[in-house]
């Protein structure tokens, strides 16, 4: 597939931010159940602020995605019509959900609203309750984009519930780096700062065994589709000697990465460098020394790397329709 | 339940290209799915919308070599996985004749129903940046101001083979139903489970076997040619033998 | 017809018929428009030639309409620019004919030959031609000479017809169809039609062919040859099929000069000549019946057809006074001898076994799966048949046989291997078209002297004609030719097309002399119609020592933006075939049926654009004013109003009856054939689908070459000047006047003497095969390999990569080869290569295939452009990637014995040898462009041609700026 930045941008922000609020979330609760020092209303609020700011920006991205931007406005509300089946329309539902739930998670941080719902007689019930719709639409928006992909049963590469995980574990870990940085940059309690990064390292590393599944699996695939069942004809030696028209079309556009085998492989080398290895030692090097520089250094460079994770994920994915279009 | 869909005789079909423009000129300037972008249409690496492209295969080594040409257009599946995977209902399957259409005012553009459809059939009009792909001239095939013989998609009226077959595969009795039955009619990625309405026929070969002795029959107009004439003037053994 | 109705959004619909002409095959297509613009092209279903389908081309026709290449002002080249910089200044039409009037007035007055008019893929040569005969000059000819003249001329002097317009195999009916070097041809859709019928009746189809592409995709068997050896297989199957006894005995001896005896005492100087027994009391173009068998009962000399006679084919004989004789089969089964499976294989690259297998499916079949059709018919001798039977083995054959210089003989082949299978005009065999059979050779004659051109006199015979003995050719005393493309001389006698490719090389090397204008019409005679096109292009802007152009003036009529026109000094901007009347006329190429003879008309569907004028209507407006006698009356006034005008009303001699159109004729339409001029012709075609189709009755229809009736009807209809027998030639007293001569036994005109053995050696009366001229003058160590081109089927020519549509399809072409030659050569599939031949050498892109014979390269013909020809933009991948193979091709051969300057092409028809040529390929260098070579300079978008869109929305007429 011909990734497209659009598509590329989309999913990593709303990763860090669905992973972000998960992470914020987490610390509530951890608060609320003494784990940890509990932070003030405005912590959260501001953590929710920049998660907001990581999904609108996903939103953005997502607009230059559809045809035209003004589809956006004139025709996106459509896009949720089909719930049933699509789960492009599902995500469509899901997306400005999370974006909702954020917003007044925000809100409801902020203004530090309470009230004792389940007779706990605890402080923070209302925002806990928030919160957790927010975990639902956060995992939810997971499924709902890791599954446009994983649905379709065509890309062999994708369709395996290891796209799901990724997309979540590789958001989340990201999400949790950014808290991490977060945290540290409010200057608030080295424990909150040290759960986050400890969990993005954990993530992380469990990351790397997820995603590394999907590369071995990926290596092993063996395509459904040959050109022998695409044309229909049985014999070893079939080749292409035209694809019918000679100075590219939608198929050669959209689907073909137009790059070299090799450069294929460096950007694998580089994600898994970038998103991996990197993060982790920049991460326990921020927390063992209390810097913040390696942990915002950590977070970038994992962000950065997941642009080329995600480049790669779409240019690793052979869609048979490129069966029918090898030969000018 | 009727299922309009296209049957093509690879038999036959010589590469001409006929469907392609023919369709080309129909649907550009249809009120249904024109018109159809050219971008560069005089400069560098011309390209445009077009819903049905004829491909070129070599099967097999010299000299035992066969060229295939493959038209190829949306197959109209009976399971259409562009159909549910559309956000908006934009990609549509008809109940009445099982046409995959595309609603342009509905479509955004998202393209997900061309990664769900394995055979390429649909591209992204780049001008109006809507999703297109061959209708199977609906705006033809039903308007009652054409003649019957009339109706039917334009490449079908094109095609100088009469590779293109159009009709009901659903109906048993159909010229399409008999001509997949008879001739080994079949479809694409079957392992896919799409259920192509489009089927293909394949290459078909005559050849002549010969009999040694039909080389030498009685008639053999040779036998017509036969020395009688003229004298031999050297001496024979007639001459000597009493 | 001619429909019109609203459409529900209100917009006026209107459907019109007319004829396609984006390509030569000329179906009926329909027309419709949406507030009179185009909005949809299809095939006309009620029409006899495409039955309503239609190619890729024909349905791309809009954007040939629309197209941003055409010309639409008259054009004059800048003062001071060079040619083929493409600097022009519109003027207006009357400047455009006041400067032809003043000149041609001049030279028509002075020395006519001086004016050449050449004419390319055009479809009117019955009114060029009468312009230039009125004119006066002998220097006309149309494309026939650089396209398929060994086809036409090899058949016609072979069997009366040929393929194409000409006849075809009757695919209706065969159970074995043979097609030979055919890419695409000009019976596009009708081909198609019937090829797939054919298939899906179970017949079987052979393609013999170094490419399997297109129809040869299709084929049961392909049979990969090398090119130009079809001439030793042919004569191999000949060899087999006499071999074992699978000929038709009684259809030669009948139909066929197989059984005349041929006179073979070397003193004599009719040796070669058949024996005849009396002089004809009347001589003419036919074949008089006057030649001898040799009864096999009474064992003696019997004159031909003598009823009850049953002839030998083989044997020798004396006649009474000794003079050794063989009946014509003989001489042939003695010359095959020695063409042997065998010795073809090594030739052809087809086993043995699989060329006798060939023959005994081509014999087999067509003696044991015979036809008979219930039709009564009567031969030219009087005996009556209850039936028509067929022998039911078709053939093809085009180009591929024909664009080599061995062609014209390995036709002779064919018609031959046809014959002795017994398949001429016979169900399931080759079928005539009318006009043809016609005589071998037909009729028409050329002038035979200088003292035939005279100042302000129509020329003393036809421009083209069909030399029947040297007597015939068009030369001067010294036998040097009268001709500027020296057509229908020694050098090239049977050049009945002319010789258009070479008319630029000796125009501006002044020999046979110069020439002052050259008026070129549709043909793009500096690209893709000439040869060695590089230095084609440096000729025509080559001046003298005064600083002259080496050919004055040069005249292109022309409808877009071909690379022609850049050299122009004058361009002429002709309509398009939606905006004009054109005929496709009895006169000339008709599109006639199997069962009867066909015109067809064009008819404007649309309103010329910007200024064009139809080129017919430029041609009766300089007849009138040059006051040619056809077209202006005793007092010197104009005699036509315009083109339709002159259509309705011109009759080949007053009160003939006979015009360019067959139809409708007679005062009020109700004659066929002939009849007076008929005011309302033009309606009543448009009434008709704009043709003309005479079905004629069944009994007709077959056997024509020697069936009273139908030349009976014919003869009354004008269409043959004889009603007599037109056996076909197995031997060919033609071809062995002009070896007599060759060889001194004659009185009348001998060649010269260099070219006495040329003469001698190719005009041979039998078929024979050599290796093709160029190959011969080779060294084929260096160039091991042949390069030929062939057509795409959604292109035509050069003229379609203006076609938005189309040029998405052929972008750009690949040189194809076998994956081996690259092995060898070092370099891999999608490399840069050179193609070199000893003529030049052209950069380009290999691609590998698998379906070509290994010592063959190929490519689609005419995809490169020069640059910004046809307002593409100059980095357009036409010129950037695509490629000529003509770069590498010579217009000359080497010097040899024969002379120097001689065309490379056919010694015998003047045919151009394309797909002669030798070449080696091999990797370009790594720090080479990645462009093809040559390149030439951008030419500038000719004013006045529409603005190149950089993109475009085509709805219904308009180039929308949204969707609907
Ligand atoms: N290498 C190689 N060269 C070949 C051949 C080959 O097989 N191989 N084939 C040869 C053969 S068979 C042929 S016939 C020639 C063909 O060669 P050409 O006769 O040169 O044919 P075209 O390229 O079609 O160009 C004809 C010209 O007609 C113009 N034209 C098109 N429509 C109209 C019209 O309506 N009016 C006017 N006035 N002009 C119009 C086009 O713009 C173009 O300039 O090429 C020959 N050249
Ligand atoms: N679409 C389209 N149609 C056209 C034209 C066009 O440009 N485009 N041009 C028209 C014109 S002007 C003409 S003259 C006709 C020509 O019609 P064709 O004769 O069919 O055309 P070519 O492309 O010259 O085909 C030559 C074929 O002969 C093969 N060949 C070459 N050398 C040999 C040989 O030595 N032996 C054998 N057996 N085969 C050989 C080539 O591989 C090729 O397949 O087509 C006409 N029709
Ligand atoms: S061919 Fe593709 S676009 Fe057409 S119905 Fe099937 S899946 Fe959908
Ligand atoms: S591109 Fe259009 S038709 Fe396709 S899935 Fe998106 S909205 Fe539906
Ligand atoms: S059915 Fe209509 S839309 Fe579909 S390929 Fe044929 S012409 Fe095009
Ligand atoms: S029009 Fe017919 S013969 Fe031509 S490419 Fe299409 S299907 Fe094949
Ligand atoms: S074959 Fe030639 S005349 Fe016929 S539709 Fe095609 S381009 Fe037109
Ligand atoms: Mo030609």
């Amino acid at each position: 597939m011909h990734p497209a930045f659009s598509v590329i941008f989309l999913t990593t922000l709303i990763g860090v931010g669905q992973g972000l609020y998960l992470a914020l979330f987490s610390a509530q609760t951890y608060g609320m159940a003494k784990l940890l020092p509990a932070e003030d209303g405005r912590f959260f609020a501001v953590g929710g602020i920049v998660a907001l700011l990581f999904l609108l920006g996903g939103l953005v991205a997502a607009v230059f995605h559809l045809g035209k931007p003004s589809y956006m406005f004139t025709r996106a509300w459509r896009g949720i019509s089909q719930w049933r089946t699509s789960w492009l329309s599902r995500e469509l539902i899901a997306m400005p959900l999370m974006i909702g739930i954020t917003f007044i998670y925000i809100l409801f941080q902020y203004f530090g609203w309470d009230a004792d719902l389940y007779g706990w007689k605890v402080p923070g019930q209302l925002g806990l309750t928030v919160g957790v719709i927010g975990v639902i639409a956060a995992v939810g928006l997971f499924i709902c984009t890791g599954m446009i992909y994983a649905a379709v049963k065509f890309l062999q590469e994708w369709s395996t519930p290891l796209t799901v995980v990724n997309y979540f574990i590789l958001g989340t870990a990201s999400g949790f780096s950014c808290a991490a940085v977060y945290a540290a940059w409010q200057g608030t309690a080295p424990q909150l700062v040290h759960f986050f990064g400890w969990w993005a390292i954990a993530l992380t590393v469990t990351g790397f065994f997820t995603r590394g599944f999907a590369l071995l699996r990926n290596a092993r695939i063996k395509n459904k589709s040959t050109l022998q069942t695409a044309i229909g004809v049985r014999h070893t030696q079939v080749t292409q000697k035209a694809m019918g028209m000679m100075g590219g079309s939608y198929n050669t556009r959209e689907y073909f990465h137009g790059k070299t085998a090799a450069f294929l492989k460096s950007v694998k080398w580089i994600f898994l460098l970038l998103v991996f290895p990197l993060p982790i030692l920049l991460l326990a090097a921020g927390l063992t020394s209390g810097n913040t520089a390696p942990l915002l250094l950590a977070f970038v460079t994992q962000y950065i790397g997941l642009l080329f994770e995600r480049w790669f994920f779409f240019a690793q994915a052979n869609h048979p329709q490129n069966l029918y279009y090898q030969t000018v | 339940m009727t299922q309009l869909a296209l049957v093509i005789d690879l038999n036959v079909c010589v590469g001409c290209h006929a469907c392609v423009t023919s369709c080309k000129q129909w649907n550009t300037s249809s009120e249904k799915a024109g018109p159809l972008f050219d971008d560069r249409p005089y400069g560098e690496d011309p390209t445009g919308t077009f819903f049905n492209r004829v491909q070129t295969y070599e099967v097999g080594c010299f000299p035992n070599t066969e060229t295939v040409h493959f038209p190829k257009s949306c197959l109209h599946c009976e399971d259409a996985p562009c159909v549910p995977v559309c956000p908006t209902g934009a990609s549509h399957k008809r109940a009445e004749d099982g046409i995959v259409l595309v609603d342009y005012d509905k479509c955004i553009g998202c393209k997900y129903c061309s990664w769900a459809c394995p055979y390429g059939a649909r591209e992204l009009d780049e001008y109006q940046k809507v999703m297109k792909k061959c209708t199977l001239c609906v705006d033809r095939i039903y308007d009652q101001t054409l003649p019957e013989s009339e109706r039917k998609p334009a490449c079908v009226l094109a095609c100088p083979t009469s590779a293109r077959l159009f009709g009901d595969v659903h109906d048993p009795e159909s010229q399409v139903s008999v001509a997949i039955r008879e001739n080994g009619g079949y479809q694409l990625m079957p392992e896919w489970g799409t259920k192509p309405a489009n089927h293909y026929l394949p290459r078909r070969k005559t050849r002549m076997h010969i009999h040694e002795d039909e080389l030498v029959r009685a008639d053999n107009p040779l036998k017509k040619e036969d020395i009688r004439h003229g004298t031999n003037d050297d001496f024979t053994l007639d001459d000597w033998l009493m | 017809m001619s429909e019109s109705s609203s459409n529900a959004t209100g917009s006026r619909i209107e459907v019109k018929n007319t004829t396609c002409y984006m390509c030569a095959c000329r179906c009926g297509i329909r027309v419709t428009l949406r507030d009179g613009e185009v909005r949809y092209i299809q095939g006309n279903p009620d029409h006899p030639l495409n039955k309503g389908v239609i190619c890729a081309k024909g349905s791309s026709g809009i954007m040939k309409q629309y197209s941003p290449a055409r010309l639409t002002q008259p054009l004059k080249r800048k003062a001071g620019s060079e040619r083929g910089a493409g600097e022009f200044e519109p003027i207006s039409w009357e400047e455009a004919f006041a400067t032809i009037e003043e000149r041609l007035t001049q030279i028509r007055a002075t020395d006519p030959k001086k004016f050449a008019l050449f004419t390319g893929r055009d479809q009117m040569q019955a009114l060029t031609g009468l312009f230039a005969k009125q004119f006066g000059t002998p220097n006309y000819a149309a494309h026939g000479g650089f396209c398929s003249v060994n086809m036409a001329a090899g058949m016609i002097y072979t069997i009366g017809g040929s393929f194409w317009e000409f006849g075809g195999p009757d695919l209706e009916r065969a159970k074995l169809f043979v097609m030979i070097g055919t890419a695409e041809d000009h019976h596009s859709n009708p081909m198609k039609i019937e090829l797939a019928k054919f298939k899906r009746n179970g017949g079987r189809f052979i393609s013999i062919n170094p490419v399997r592409t297109g129809y040869s995709a299709i084929a049961d068997e392909w049979v990969p040859i090398k090119p130009g050896t079809d001439g030793a297989l042919l004569l191999a199957l000949i060899h087999e099929i006499i071999k074992q006894g699978l000929y038709d005995r009684d259809f030669l001896t009948q139909y066929t000069n197989a059984a005349e005896l041929v006179n073979l005492n070397p003193d004599d100087p009719e040796y070669g000549m058949f024996v005849r027994f009396e002089v004809p009391p009347e001589e003419g173009c036919f074949d008089p019946q006057n030649k001898l068998w040799w009864d096999r009962e009474l064992n003696k000399p019997i004159s031909t057809h003598t009823p009850g006679a049953d002839p030998r084919l083989l044997g020798e004989f004396k006649l009474s006074d000794a003079t050794p004789v063989k009946p014509a089969f003989e001489l042939l089964k003695e010359r095959v001898e020695q063409y042997t499976p065998e010795w073809a294989a090594d030739i052809t690259g087809i086993p043995a076994e699989t060329i006798r297998r060939l023959a005994h499916e081509m014999g087999v079949t067509a003696r044991d799966q015979k036809i008979e059709l219930p039709i009564a018919w009567t031969d030219v001798w009087e005996n009556e048949h209850d039936t028509v039977v067929g022998n039911p083995v078709a053939f093809h054959a085009m180009r591929g046989l024909a664009a080599h210089s061995n062609g014209f003989q390995a036709i002779r082949a064919l018609g031959i291997l046809m014959t002795i299978l017994g398949t001429i005009d016979r169900p399931g065999g080759f079928r005539h078209k009318p006009p043809f059979p016609r005589p071998i050779p037909p009729c028409p004659k050329t002038p035979t002297g200088p003292e035939d051109v005279q100042p302000n006199t129509p020329l003393n015979g036809m421009p083209l004609g069909w030399p029947a003995d040297p007597d015939d050719l068009f030369v001067d005393d010294a036998g040097n030719p009268v001709r500027l493309d020296k057509g229908f001389s020694w050098e090239y006698p049977l050049s009945v097309h002319g010789l258009m490719h070479n008319a630029i090389t000796n125009a501006w090397r002044g020999d046979p002399y110069t020439i002052d204008t050259l008026l070129i019409f549709m043909a793009n005679m500096s690209w893709n119609s000439t040869m060695n096109a590089e230095q084609v292009r440096k000729m025509l802007n080559d001046k003298d020592e005064n600083g002259e152009y080496k050919i004055p003036f040069l005249i292109v009529a022309d409808a877009f933006q071909s690379e022609m026109v850049a050299f122009a000094d004058l361009v002429l901007p002709d309509t398009t075939y939606l905006e004009r009347h054109d005929a496709m006329s009895m006169l000339d190429r008709p599109i006639s049926e199997f069962d009867g003879p066909v015109d067809s008309v064009r008819i404007p569907v649309l309103p010329p654009t910007g200024q064009c004028k139809p080129f017919q209507e430029v041609l009766i407006e300089l007849g009138s004013r040059l006051k040619l006698p056809a077209f202006v009356d005793d007092k010197g006034k104009r005699k036509f109003r315009d083109y339709p005008d002159f259509i309705t009303h011109f009759e080949t001699a007053p009160g003939s009856g006979i015009g360019f159109l067959a139809g409708w004729r007679g005062k009020g339409g109700e004659k066929s054939m002939r009849g007076e001029p008929n005011p309302n012709q033009w309606t009543m075609y448009e009434k008709n689908n704009c043709v003309f189709h005479h079905e004629m009755p069944k009994s007709y229809q077959y056997m024509r070459n020697w069936n009273q009736g139908y030349l009976q009807w014919a003869q009354s209809n004008a269409m043959t000047r004889y009603a007599e027998p037109i056996n076909c030639h197995i031997y060919s007293e033609v071809l062995q006047k002009f070896r007599l001569a060759a060889q001194g036994k004659t009185t009348g005109r001998q060649p010269p003497e260099h070219l006495r053995k040329r003469v001698e050696t190719f005009f041979d009366p039998l078929p024979f095969y050599y290796e093709p001229l160029e190959s011969q003058l080779t060294d084929k160590q260096k160039y091991p390999l042949n390069a030929v081109t062939q057509r795409p089927m959604a292109m035509y020519h050069s003229w379609d990569s203006q076609n938005a549509w189309l040029r998405q399809i052929h972008t750009y072409n690949h040189l194809y080869l076998h994956p081996s030659v690259g092995n060898v050569n070092g370099f891999g599939d999608g490399d840069w290569v050179w193609v070199e031949s000893q003529w030049g050498k052209v950069r380009c892109m290999a691609r590998f295939s698998e379906a070509v014979e290994p010592g063959t390269v190929w490519t689609w013909n005419a995809i490169g452009k020069a640059a910004g020809a046809w307002n593409l933009d100059p980095m357009a991948n036409e010129s950037k990637q695509g490629f000529l193979l003509n770069h590498v091709i010579s217009e000359e051969l080497p010097t040899h014995d024969a002379g120097e300057h001689l065309s490379n092409s056919d010694p015998i028809t003047g045919q151009a040898a394309w797909y002669d040529v030798r070449v080696r390929v091999y990797k370009a260098g790594a720090d080479e462009p990645q462009e093809t070579y040559p390149q030439f300079d951008a030419v500038p978008a000719a004013p006045g041609t529409p603005p190149r869109r950089p993109w475009q929305n085509y709805f219904a007429g308009r180039f929308q700026k949204k969707g609907p």
